[in-house]
């Protein structure tokens, strides 16, 4: 069947998304994640197909556009661009801020291509792959999914394990889906069906950055004038194709990754940029490479962490954790028969991210300059702006007040969360996987009649066993050197 | 440069009991304990329905991770103490209290009235005065808001003083 991917309702679908995902990708501390959540209620007004295409062209748009916030006014617009700073900023304060951008556009459109390219070969052998998983291979890979938290970018390993944990615990209130026993509700009839996804993710990241802005009300932001977004030049292509390339492929490898994402993708493409680089003295003075490399990396692990996402059901970064309940919520099961049933809505989405990269492209060359001005917007008046669309869209989504405030207790927590150290996206993947890990964890002992060491005879279970384990032990490694656990 | 980070950090001298690293691993042991002990409390199913382990027992598991995981940060901060947060500004506050003011409007009065006041008293108390700006994120974008949720999702708000006055 063919995929009416450019029937004009799509179209019309990934325009809106791409514009929104840059709008939400330019404001500080918004992001595709916030805005993913923020516009899941509205979804259920579209097909399945719409509703998650959508949502990815948001995710690759919102990736880029953090790109433009971080050139002009030297703050990152997502988290993903924070290692863009570095180079962005110091070489538009050089009078190049459209060099800068257009290195910025190019780079994250090849890199965003690429992590397609990788989405659509891998994610089917994956998918195939997982043939063979049972639920002890499940709750195995969730378990290595889970300890990868412990090396995502923002916060310590130990606080990202507490938080991830915590996201599981969370997944726990309500009814047991097993035997019905409530947990957590304290007779409260609204918790019985469960803390939902949406309350806890708005709250997380909507509102605790309300929070956090109404700390920075006396910072000033700096705009360095654009005046128009300039194609790298030949010497600059000649510069930056390998770092480009090399980038590429470590953000679609980390993106692959169980719950990581575009801003452990773009530090790693970022610091490897400096390492293969002929002049690493210029890194941090406004380097293209050093641009070339963090906007790469981070746009190709947009494509990379769909594939876990898609055909596994696991998510590769906090937004894919929001897709993937877009997924659910449309009745679409990620996983080896999403492929082998609905191979057309995959392939639907697999285009529809090749356009979403090539229109940002677009809007990037011509708009920068346009949505650049969106970070002129005071706080004043958009905070309480999102408030009041975060207040209603998490209301609409099961018509609940008790949802509201679950977002406000989890707005204020986020914000305390983040102020101690510990990073809200562990919770955020805890929570999707919470339910994952637990059923598949009683399932397995019921197959293994109650002998837990029965796992160790599963080879695919012991795999990623293992790499959990050295999941866990790699930022205990890496904290001998610059001594960061806590 | 390790002299210039010890004097950001937490000020040893300070008791025990008042620095940021105690006072968080209070807080997550204390309610993990409270959560611990409401597991007991938990329905248990008997044997013959019981898939694998008790209901409670996967909860209680991670409440313990997260007690010792907890445990660890704390005895790890006695060698690298944490940085010494700044106080919260006056904003922060009134933004909470803009919070609660929300919860007691739409649970009593209305819905898109908690809406409302609660932008105009955290646009006001984060520097805007402009009227005009004040009337847009007070009246009219929750009016469009409620608009958009109301045509497109076909969302009925609970009901309330204002929202009485569309639906009847």
């Amino acid at each position: 069947m063919m995929v009416p991917l450019f029937s004009s309702k799509l179209l019309l679908v990934l325009l809106f998304g791409t514009l929104f995902g840059l709008v939400l990708g330019v404001l500080p501390g918004l992001g595709p994640t916030t805005g993913g959540a923020l516009i899941l209620p509205f979804t259920m007004t579209l097909d399945p197909l719409s509703a998650i295409i959508l949502l990815t062209s948001i995710y690759c748009a919102g990736t880029y556009g953090g790109a433009i916030t971080a050139v002009l006014i030297n703050t990152p617009g997502t988290p993903a661009a924070a290692a863009t700073c570095l180079d962005g900023y110091p070489l538009a304060q050089k009078g190049e801020a459209g060099r800068a951008l257009g290195m910025a556009t190019v780079s994250s459109t090849v890199g965003g291509i690429f992590s397609v390219v990788v989405l659509v070969f891998f994610a089917p052998i994956l998918a195939n792959l997982a043939y063979e998983f049972g639920q002890p291979e499940y709750f195995a890979l969730a378990i290595f999914g889970l300890t990868m938290l412990a090396s995502i970018g923002d916060g310590s390993p130990i606080k990202n394990l507490i938080a991830g944990a915590f996201g599981i615990l969370i997944s726990t209130v309500g009814k047991d889906f097993m035997t019905s026993i409530d947990r957590f509700t304290y007779g409260i009839n609204e918790l019985s069906v469960g803390i939902g996804f949406i309350p806890v993710v708005v709250g997380l990241f909507a509102i605790s950055e309300m929070l956090t802005q109404s700390t920075l009300l006396d910072q000033v932001f700096k705009r360095v004038a654009l005046k128009a977004v300039k194609l790298p030049t030949k010497d600059d292509y000649k510069k930056t194709w390998k770092t480009i390339l090399r980038s590429s492929g470590i953000g679609s490898f980390i993106g692959v990754l169980p719950a990581e994402g575009g801003t452990v993708a773009s530090l790693i493409g970022y610091s490897e940029a400096k390492r293969f680089s002929k002049n690493p003295e210029e890194f941090g003075k406004g380097s293209v490479e050093g641009i070339a490399g963090a906007e790469a990396a981070n746009n190709a692990a947009t494509g990379g962490a769909m594939v876990p996402t898609l055909a596994l059901g696991i998510p590769g970064s906090a937004t894919t954790a929001v897709i993937l309940t877009g997924l659910i919520i449309h009745g679409v099961r990620p996983g080896p028969d999403l492929f082998k049933e609905q191979p057309e809505f995959l392939y639907g989405i697999f285009g529809a991210m090749l356009v979403a990269n090539i229109l940002f492209f677009i809007f990037g060359f011509f708009g920068a300059k346009i949505f650049a001005r969106i970070t002129l917007v005071p706080n004043k008046i958009l905070w309480p702006m999102i408030f009041a669309v975060s207040v209603c869209g998490t209301y609409s989504l099961s018509q609940s007040i008790i949802d509201v405030w679950i977002m406000l207790f989890f707005g204020v927590l986020g914000f305390f969360m983040r102020r101690y150290g510990f990073s809200v996206v562990p919770v955020i993947i805890g929570l999707i996987l919470g339910e994952l890990v637990e059923g598949t964890l009683r399932q397995s002992i019921v197959i293994f009649d109650g002998n837990w060491l029965m796992f160790l005879t599963r080879p695919i279970a012991l795999t990623f066993f293992i790499l959990s384990l050295i999941a866990l032990a790699f930022p205990l490694i890496r904290s001998k050197k610059n001594k960061k656990i806590i | 440069m390790n002299n210039v980070q010890d004097k950001k950090r937490a000020n040893k001298s300070l008791p025990f009991f008042l620095r940021t690293e105690f006072k968080v691993f209070f807080s997550i042991i204390l309610v993990s304990t409270i959560l611990l002990i409401s597991t007991l409390s938990f329905d248990t199913v008997p044997p013959i329905l019981n898939r694998g382990i008790q209901p409670a027992t996967f909860p209680k598991g991670l409440l313990v991770l997260i007690i010792i995981l907890t445990s660890i940060i704390y005895y790890l901060s006695f060698k690298r103490p944490w940085k010494k947060e700044k106080d919260l500004p006056k904003p922060f506050f009134l933004t909470i209290i803009s919070f609660v003011l929300f919860i007691i409007i739409s649970k009593t009065l209305d819905f898109f009235l908690a809406i409302g006041v609660l932008s105009v008293f955290v646009s006001y108390y984060w520097g805007e005065r402009r009227i005009l700006y004040l009337l847009l994120v007070s009246i009219i974008f929750p009016l469009v808001v409620f608009i958009f949720f109301e045509m497109i999702l076909g969302l009925r708000f609970p009901p309330g003083i204002i929202t009485n006055l569309y639906y009847y």
